[in-house]
């Protein structure tokens, strides 16, 4: 170990960080697979409206296309209002994903602050868990509701109703959801804090901003990923709470959720209206489970030499 | 030994650092854990101070508030011409390269997350505008001067031993070129090979670099051998600081003697005629010390001024500073005969 000579030619500058992430992360069969289905889910609601468009059907033509089975024009079949189920698949998971994805942005960044102050700075810790704990104990759909009611008229007349109550499904859910994270976060703060890098970055002059930043952030990084996985999937429940209780998207506007609420109704006849909706939110929220999983291997050095 | 006649780097003045304690529904200060309880030391340029004492005595807290890892409560830490006790957080800052500390777990000091290089690199990117390619530069000129091999710049800490690990530790202290650094306990993690060479590693650096330590270690053969001179520490509070040969040889302050009788005799010939003095009784708390000399409680050669009285720490040979109502100081008597009388009594009674 004492050796101090090295052969110029084995000296490589030192390599991203993010290589090595990548490296590892393609050995996780289950995060690779994981990603591979995303990323198809993800294309099927992006690309897929453009190759099949819903045609406009006068009332005559809905009745005859009522309750189709699956064929060889309809291919997932067509609902009770003769409406083709692919194209309303593909249009409500637009909507589902990113519901899904961005509420759980908003929650993650919201809970990981509030943790991440809370844990670090003592000053902040009371108000801060305080708060947190203020949010726990407010009943969480009433309060979705009194939101919903106050500011979904502003917000669709300000950006339209698809954009308006995008905006403010996607705030209510996270606001109402971070709770979880910043606990898990603060406690993980709070024994990081303690540990000796800690203590060197400061001895070195290091500001707090960086420290948390360099030091404390990415070693909170597994507990994160945990709850911004379970994120996902909770709020693309929420949200088809929500639209079944009539305060999420207008009715005739499809998501995931709705699809499901819609078909359970009739799901002794037509089951598989409500598998489809189903089996795209399970699959989902597997996959970015998976993807998380392997995300989190990858980041940490210590497993991802094995 | 070294010239200890330049001017001290570092000076401590009065040193107090208590830490609170909250009792009760309402929170109130209801006293206060004195680890650090009014010591003055200095440190001179070039030298090594050992500081040594049993765990709990407030070695590492001295150690921490020197660097202002700790808000000292009260006192004067003058490091190189500033009072860093005292400094704004921005002077504070830039004044942090001159001060560097080795910690003492070498696992838990470096974060897992980084790479050895960024670990060097964190205290360059802090205070020094280098180019990347200059950065490069200077984490191999560290890695050469603490015996690690370049090719190991882009592992993690968890691929090192621990003595490989307190190397770059090592080196991300001397990153800034610091004229001080605390070692607080560098190789209480470490066995006993590798303690050998990370402490020849300090002396080599110290002697190319003109580095100046404080050197914490509850091993006192180890503190023999590096320091110049030596602070043993009890219940918060300096006993004696000497030389380091004079202390070994003749330990004025009780609590000094009993200390170093406990330190191993490697020749087991001469084992036999080592003789411990086992203190009685345990180290009250620190949050309710006795009144008069905190070893009153413990001292074999206890006398009744002791538990009245504390005792101030004051020059009883040239050079060697006690705090003890047996031993005289020699301002006070004529050259310190009463004292060595005195102290020689003490080593009468011991056998030595």
């Amino acid at each position: 170990m004492t050796e101090t000579s090295a052969s110029p030619a084995a000296l490589k500058p030192p390599r991203s960080q993010w290589r090595d992430v990548w490296d590892q992360f393609r050995t996780h069969k289950g995060a690779m697979l994981g990603l591979i289905v995303l990323v198809s889910l993800v294309l099927f609601v992006t690309i897929g409206p453009f190759f099949r468009d819903a045609p406009e059907l006068t009332i005559a033509q809905q009745i005859k296309l009522r309750n189709k089975p699956p064929s060889f024009e309809f291919p997932f079949g067509t609902d009770q209002l003769g409406r083709d189920m692919l194209v309303r698949m593909m249009e409500g998971g637009k909507v589902s994903i990113s519901v899904g994805l961005v509420a759980m942005l908003i929650s993650i960044t919201l809970g990981s602050t509030v943790g991440v102050l809370a844990g670090y700075f003592k000053r902040l810790d009371g108000p801060l868990m305080r708060m947190t704990d203020l949010f726990l104990a407010l009943p969480l759909l009433p309060l979705l509701l009194v939101m919903v009611m106050l500011f979904r008229e502003k917000l669709s007349g300000a950006l339209g109703p698809e954009a308006g109550t995008f905006l403010l499904i996607v705030s209510a859910i996270g606001v109402t959801s971070w709770m979880q994270a910043a606990r898990i976060v603060r406690g993980e703060v709070l024994a990081l804090k303690e540990r000796e890098f800690v203590l060197a970055a400061r001895s070195i002059g290091t500001p707090p901003r960086r420290v948390i930043l360099r030091h404390v952030l990415p070693n909170v990084m597994s507990p994160i990923m945990v709850a911004a996985t379970l994120g996902i999937a909770s709020a693309i429940i929420t949200e088809s709470a929500l639209s079944f209780l009539g305060l999420g998207f207008p009715p005739d506007f499809p998501t995931w959720g709705r699809l499901l609420y819609d078909g359970v109704e009739q799901m002794q006849l037509f089951p598989a209206r409500v598998i489809w909706p189903g089996l795209a939110i399970s699959l989902t929220v597997l996959s970015v489970n998976y993807i998380g999983d392997g995300l989190r291997d990858a980041l940490d050095p210590r497993i991802r030499g094995r | 030994m070294r010239d200890t006649t330049t001017r001290p780097l570092v000076e401590v003045r009065n040193l107090k650092m208590y830490f609170p304690i909250y009792s009760g529904v309402m929170r109130k200060h209801t006293g206060d854990v004195k680890a650090v309880d009014d010591i003055s030391f200095d440190i001179y340029e070039g030298e090594t101070l050992g500081l040594v004492g049993e765990s709990g005595c407030g070695k590492s807290t001295v150690g921490r508030a020197l660097l202002r890892l700790y808000e000292p409560t009260a006192g004067r830490i003058t490091i190189a011409g500033d009072d860093v006790a005292s400094l704004s957080p921005e002077a504070l800052r830039r004044k942090r390269p001159t001060m560097q500390m080795v910690f003492q777990d070498p696992q838990a000091s470096l974060n897992p997350r980084m790479t050895v290089a960024d670990i060097i690199g964190e205290p360059l990117d802090e205070h020094s505008g280098l180019s990347k390619a200059e950065k490069l530069a200077r984490i191999y000129e560290l890695m050469d001067a603490v015996g690690l091999n370049r090719t190991f710049a882009n592992r993690y800490p968890h691929a090192f031993s621990g003595g490989q690990r307190q190397r770059i530790g090592i080196a991300r202290a001397l990153a800034l070129n610091p004229k001080f650094i605390v070692c607080d306990e560098p190789i209480a993690a470490l066995d006993v090979s590798i303690q050998a060479q990370v402490v020849n590693l300090l002396e080599d650096l110290q002697d190319k670099l003109g580095l100046t330590y404080l050197f914490i270690s509850h091993d006192l053969s180890m503190v023999r051998h590096i320091a110049d001179r030596v602070a043993v520490m009890y219940l918060g509070q300096i006993a004696e600081i000497s030389p380091v040969d004079a202390l070994y040889a003749r330990p004025l302050h009780p609590y000094a003697e009993a200390l170093l009788s406990a330190v191993p005799e490697p020749d087991p010939g001469r084992d036999g005629a080592r003789q411990r003095i086992i203190l009685k009784g345990d180290v009250p708390s620190p949050a309710n010390p006795p009144k008069g000399c905190n070893f009153c409680t413990r001292c074999p050669k206890v006398i009744p001024v002791c538990h009245e009285v504390e005792p101030r720490l004051q020059e009883a040979a040239p050079g060697r500073m006690v705090a003890c109502h047996l031993i005289h100081p020699i301002d006070a008597t004529r050259a310190g005969e009463t004292g060595r009388t005195g102290a020689q009594e003490h080593s009468q009674q011991q056998g030595v």
